[in-house]
């Protein structure tokens, strides 16, 4: 029965995982989408004076702005004209990406 | 290292890398990886070179062919004209792709390319062979529209300045040599050409650069679209109430030749022309090396390309990016656009030469701010993703936008723009 239980919650367990990762953006196609970024946030983030770092922010701080943004709760020169153009799930894809960035 | 014995290193690699017993692609390094040439050092090559190195973990060379000793940007070089930056102001050193990422710099000019064998011949006599190319010539000039300029001296007198450079230097000059009461002429072509917004900001810079040294002159734009191309409102406002009395807009007027040594420019429909200052952007193609080779397949003029990969349409193994490119809807010619083609290319690059499938869902932006004043700025942007039942990249609808009105902050913004995209190209 232990043996039973242990072999049925491996299976779900690897079926829960295999689902995420199947639902989950690839890293590489993440990567590139966050790359769009970088012409004026910096490769990878790390940005020139004047513009701000996406390096190491934190993820959540990063999608609160952007879905501000995106819903003109926010107001901005450019970014909410930007934003609109990424779905939420990109967003929330794209600050994972320049969360896990160094500073 | 044969190219088949290549790839089943490079997936045996990948496989590895995925059960984490080893991290990027260590053994593809050293002087036996696959080789990426990549012609033209503007916004699209050299960040195509640098980031091929990036995301192969530095296990591809790549070899950089610019003709040019350093990078000179066309955005801001506006401002050069109008007297508030300088040459040095949009200048980069090419060094850091060197140093930092291991770029192959060749100070050469690309000549002929041979598909089938798989080399690029240069001015210089050498040739280099490659896995993948990446073709970033820009535009050239179709000089053969406008007759007069191939007459001696023509091209000297008349110039263009539409390539950041030595143009840029000799335009400032031919302005400050003209007297007050002159009129400066600027003559634009039917779109596609190279960066929609910069005739009509070039005006604005010397308009204002007349309104302070020499406000009797006169800026004549000669625009043979049938109207502004780009950001329309916006310059029309900043003509009417910055530069009244300066500035006249004339839309529709085609010019079919140049008489340099009149100063007389003539058009299809409209009355000849005569300014103190004579400055013609000639209807632009794709750049020679990319025409000689057959892969302007668009009206002779554009290389149409795959737009999840930059592969050329006409050519396997050539990759085409930057203001070379038949456009997909709505997506301008800027050094924006050109560095994003970089990244998607480079990526795709990447992919193909380690055994991986490129990106299916590309989306990149497009930000353009133009100087009205040497500080007040107006943007557009746009973002643009790929359809995969029209196989072209579209701009998503509700995004983008222009500038409510020309701004200081925004001015601001447009120098931390070139700062970052000129590192992001760059350092």
């Amino acid at each position: 029965m232990k043996k039973l239980t242990f072999l049925f919650m491996a299976m779900m367990g690897t079926a829960s995982i295999a689902s995420a990762q199947s639902a989950a953006p690839d890293p590489l196609t993440v990567r590139s989408w966050a790359a769009s970024c970088s012409n004026c946030h910096g490769t990878n983030g790390r940005a020139e004076p004047g513009n701000e770092t996406l390096a190491g922010a934190n993820k959540d701080d990063i999608v609160k702005k952007m879905l501000d943004f995106k819903a003109g709760r926010k107001p901005a020169t450019i970014m909410h004209q930007l934003a609109k153009g990424y779905s939420d799930e990109q967003i929330v894809a794209i600050a994972g990406y320049f969360a896990a960035q160094k500073k | 290292m044969k190219r088949r014995q290549f790839i089943q290193t490079a997936s045996a690699t990948s496989a590895l890398g995925a059960m984490g017993l080893i991290s990027g692609c260590a053994t593809l390094g050293g002087s036996n990886g696959p080789k990426v040439v990549v012609v033209g050092g503007g916004y699209g090559g050299a960040t195509a070179a640098k980031y091929v190195r990036m995301w192969s973990d530095y296990g591809i060379q790549v070899t950089l062919i610019e003709p040019n000793a350093s990078f000179i940007s066309c955005p801001i070089s506006n401002l050069v004209i109008g007297g508030s930056k300088t040459m040095a102001d949009i200048t980069t050193s090419y060094d850091n792709l060197v140093k930092r990422h291991g770029v192959n710099l060749v100070k050469d000019y690309a000549t002929q390319i041979d598909p089938d064998k798989r080399v690029v011949k240069l001015a210089g006599g050498s040739e280099l062979p490659y896995d993948k190319l990446i073709l970033s010539p820009g535009v050239d000039f179709m000089m053969e529209s406008l007759p007069g300029m191939s007459k001696a001296g023509a091209q000297d007198k008349v110039l263009h300045a539409w390539k950041a450079g030595a143009q840029t230097v000799a335009l400032r000059k031919q302005l400050e040599a003209m007297p007050d009461g002159g009129v400066y002429a600027l003559s634009i072509p039917l779109a596609p050409y190279r960066c929609p917004p910069g005739p009509y900001e070039r005006a604005c810079q010397v308009a204002e650069y007349f309104s302070k040294a020499k406000p009797k002159s006169k800026v004549l734009i000669l625009d043979a679209n049938d109207d502004v191309t780009s950001k329309g409102p916006l310059f029309k406002k900043a003509w009417a109430e910055r530069y009244k009395g300066i500035i006249e807009y004339r839309g529709k007027h085609n010019a079919t030749d140049v008489d340099a040594a009149t100063n007389t420019l003539k058009f299809e429909f409209n009355d000849d022309v005569k300014a103190n200052v004579l400055n013609v952007i000639p209807p632009m193609r794709a750049g020679d090396i990319a025409v000689k080779s057959g892969l302007a397949t668009a009206n002779k003029r554009w290389c149409e390309v795959d737009f999840l990969t930059f592969e050329s349409k006409a050519a396997k193994n050539i990759h085409v990016l930057g203001d070379s490119i038949q456009i997909a809807p709505a997506m301008p010619k800027s050094g924006h656009m050109a560095n994003q083609h970089g990244k998607t290319c480079a990526a795709a690059v990447v992919a193909l030469l380690t055994g991986k499938e490129p990106n299916k869902q590309p989306i990149y932006n497009n930000t353009c701010y133009s100087f009205v004043s040497s500080e007040d700025v107006v943007h557009v942007a746009s973002v643009h993703t790929y359809d995969a039942d029209k196989k072209t990249m579209l701009t998503v609808p509700g995004s983008g936008g222009v500038s409510s009105a020309a701004n200081e902050l925004e001015g601001r913004y447009a120098m931390a723009w070139a700062r970052n995209i000129w590192a992001d190209t760059l350092a």
